[in-house]
């Protein structure tokens, strides 16, 4: 599925990932974990092609293509989905058009008609139903004001939507609560199968004591420094990173 | 022959062709002598010092064409908010087309000032009314002078008029340039309602100026509603004078939408006499190549527990150039005053150019007086968002740019409005999607 060798990124000439390997296979769920600073959102935004970001090295292959020269629409319309850590308020746009738009962008994109609208309209109900979200919610203008939990959750509903192979999920767990942490991460067990992957990227082990990874990352200074099971995030959750970064002097 | 010179040469002929009543002489002897004094305006003064007529003025314009030009509708229906049923005063290079219009005295009036200032039956409501809110200055006098043709409408007292008025001024371009100047006046009596689309639309490329003043009267408890769509042809310029009073109680609302012509100068004037009143002042400006559009507006609040509410969004492109010049005047009686004043803008292009001035005089001390003034790009991280959800950058643009204007569209009450107001947008940027947010 998604394959990442040895990429180098920098942001205002300040190198930020310096030969970060992944590879990630359809069915598996992989956690990266790091402490601040290491990159892990930066990797998330440069999948997705977020412009500010300069890869100077190495390359990043989904399903056997090399997506780095594609703008963002491009590799969203290959299936690749992030959930962002600060979902952008967007003022005089509700959820609902938003999210058909989006549909309807990306079926132009692969030469398809527009989803008619009673078939959206049940796709639209049936999501919102998974992460129990209120019909009120929908006609608001996205995320503009929604709560931490709200945001998230609504992220988790355009996943489910818009249906990718690779989902980036990243601290998708931030400011939220342990209801809101169940339903969200319910949302995603649901939506996984054997012919997507995910992506969770996360500082606390509790989200993955819901959505429980394949392999578990340490990412530290630009670099995937220690990969292993579930059973490293119980590790790191216990004894910090500290331990890994004297293993690397 | 300079065009002042011309103006002013043409003037006999003018007063000696129109029916005189006496009084209307007078008005447009002083209105034209204020003009002979005062010239065009110049950037020398300071309400005019980032909008130049100097470059239009050069056109040869034929200042009263005389010819009966006819169009057919069809060819001009997409000018029309025509899925509804409305009345229509529909104007041909300033002479009347009967034909294109739909006017009625049932109940009220929605016909022509030529008639109204001829005929003895309106007589009162002239002498109450015409020009006795309009301005002294340069542009307002040059139309009080030759005054003589426009919208008339009268509504009495209680009457809900049950269709949205359209006001259409064509212009043909059978000359090679063309000066036209419509004067409306708009009387709505105590508890009446009323909804009034204006428009000033050339079908050629031929050189246009517009100076238009309009007179507008609501009196207590009424409602006006006002859209007035500006998307005119890149050689058509139009100087708007938009003069409203309002007595307690009303509420009357402007809104602007200006995508398109040469240079467009709006001058907005509000002046609340009563107490309790509304004024809504909203906008939306989308412009690009070298077109210019120019917002004045005032609201003068003369008395106590009145409300002011003025929502501007401009989106810039090319080189483009804006204007937000907002005055708002609070009388030292005019306590508890509420003045709300919003103008947001952006530029999409580095050679685009806003000039923005919120100009507050207030002279109470209780009142509510806010204004806010932004000028920025595009926000970079809401189109990544977008275009990581698969909406393209180009469509991620325009959603962003129309979700910025939409709080001014939220008001429109008329559906087809706000529909035909979507779609031009749409147009203007571009983009084949839906915007029904």
């Amino acid at each position: 599925m998604l394959k990442i060798n040895n990429l180098h990124a920098s942001i205002d000439d300040k190198a930020i990932l310096k030969g970060l390997n992944i590879e990630v296979k359809a069915g598996e769920v992989h956690a990266i974990m790091g402490p601040n600073g290491a990159g892990k959102s930066t990797l998330a935004n440069i999948v997705a092609g977020k412009e500010e970001y300069e890869v100077t090295d190495g390359t990043i292959e989904l399903n056997g293509e090399d997506i780095s020269e594609l703008a963002p629409e491009e590799r969203a319309h290959n299936g690749v989905f992030l959930s962002f850590q600060y979902p952008v308020e967007i003022p005089g746009v509700s959820v609902t058009n938003f999210i058909k738009t989006a549909i309807n962008e990306t079926r132009k994109a692969k030469g398809l008609e527009d989803m008619p609208a009673k078939d959206m309209l049940k796709m639209i109900r049936e999501k919102s139903e998974l992460l129990e979200i209120d019909r009120k919610f929908l006609s608001r203008s996205l995320n503009e004001g929604f709560s931490g939990g709200e945001k998230k959750r609504n992220e988790i509903f355009q996943m489910a939507m818009l249906d990718p192979k690779l989902a980036i999920l990243d601290e998708t767990d931030s400011g939220l609560d342990i209801d809101a942490l169940r339903i969200v991460a319910n949302g995603v067990n649901k939506l996984k199968s054997r012919d997507n992957a995910v992506i969770v990227i996360t500082h606390y082990q509790r989200l993955l004591e819901y959505i429980v990874p394949d392999f578990v990352h340490v990412l530290y200074d630009g670099k995937i420094v220690k990969t292993g099971d579930a059973s490293l995030a119980l590790e790191l959750e216990a004894k910090g990173y500290d331990w890994i970064k004297k293993e690397l002097v | 022959m300079e065009l002042k010179e011309k103006i002013v040469s043409s003037y006999v002929a003018f007063e000696n062709d129109v029916d005189l009543n006496s009084e209307i002489h007078d008005i447009r002897s002083e209105a034209f002598h204020n003009f002979e004094k005062l010239g065009f305006p110049t950037k020398k003064l300071e309400e005019w010092k980032y909008t130049s007529l100097n470059a239009v003025l050069k056109n040869d314009f034929s200042i009263f064409p005389n010819k009966e030009n006819t169009i057919e509708f069809a060819d001009v229906k997409k000018y029309f908010i025509h899925d509804i049923d409305t009345y229509k005063i529909v104007f041909i290079d300033g002479k009347y087309s009967s034909f294109l219009s739909d006017t009625t005295h049932d109940g009220k009036d929605v016909c022509l000032m030529s008639s109204a200032l001829s005929k003895s039956k309106y007589k009162i409501v002239i002498e109450n009314y015409f020009n006795k809110i309009a301005k002294q200055d340069n542009l307002t006098s040059l139309n009080t002078a030759f005054a003589n043709e426009g919208a008339y409408i009268y509504i009495p007292k209680n009457v809900e008029v049950e269709k949205p008025i359209q006001i259409i001024n064509f212009t043909t371009g059978n000359d090679t340039a063309t000066m036209v100047q419509p004067r409306n006046l708009i009387v709505v009596e105590e508890n009446a309602h009323v909804q009034i689309i204006e428009r000033h639309q050339s079908l050629t490329d031929n050189a246009v100026l517009t100076n238009v003043v309009t007179e507008v009267f609501a009196a207590r408890n009424a409602t006006v509603d006002f859209y007035k769509i500006q998307n005119d042809k890149d050689n058509a310029s139009l100087v708007d004078n938009t003069y409203i009073e309002q007595k307690t109680n009303s509420v009357v609302s402007v809104h602007t939408f200006s995508f398109g012509g040469n240079i467009t100068r709006n001058n907005l004037n509000f002046y609340q006499r009563g107490e309790h009143i509304d004024s809504i002042l909203k906008g939306i400006t989308i412009i690009e190549g070298k077109q210019h559009v120019d917002h004045h507006t005032l609201v003068h609040h003369i008395e106590p527990n009145c409300e002011s509410h003025q929502d501007y969004k401009g989106i810039f492109d090319e080189r483009s150039t804006g204007v937000f010049n907002g005055k708002v005047i609070v009388n030292k009686e005019a306590q508890k005053t509420n003045a709300y004043q919003q103008n947001n803008n952006v530029l999409i292009s580095d050679k685009a150019t806003i000039n923005a001035k919120p100009q507050l005089e207030i002279f109470a001390d209780d009142v509510k007086c806010s204004h806010g003034c932004t000028i920025g790009q595009l926000d970079n991280d809401a189109l990544f968002y977008m275009q990581q959800r698969g909406i393209p950058k180009k469509e991620g643009k325009a959603l962003l740019m129309y979700a910025f204007a939409n709080t001014v569209l939220e008001s429109v009450k008329i559906p087809e409005v706000k529909s035909r107001i979507t779609k031009l947008i749409a147009t203007k940027l571009g983009v084949n999607i839906g915007f029904d947010l």
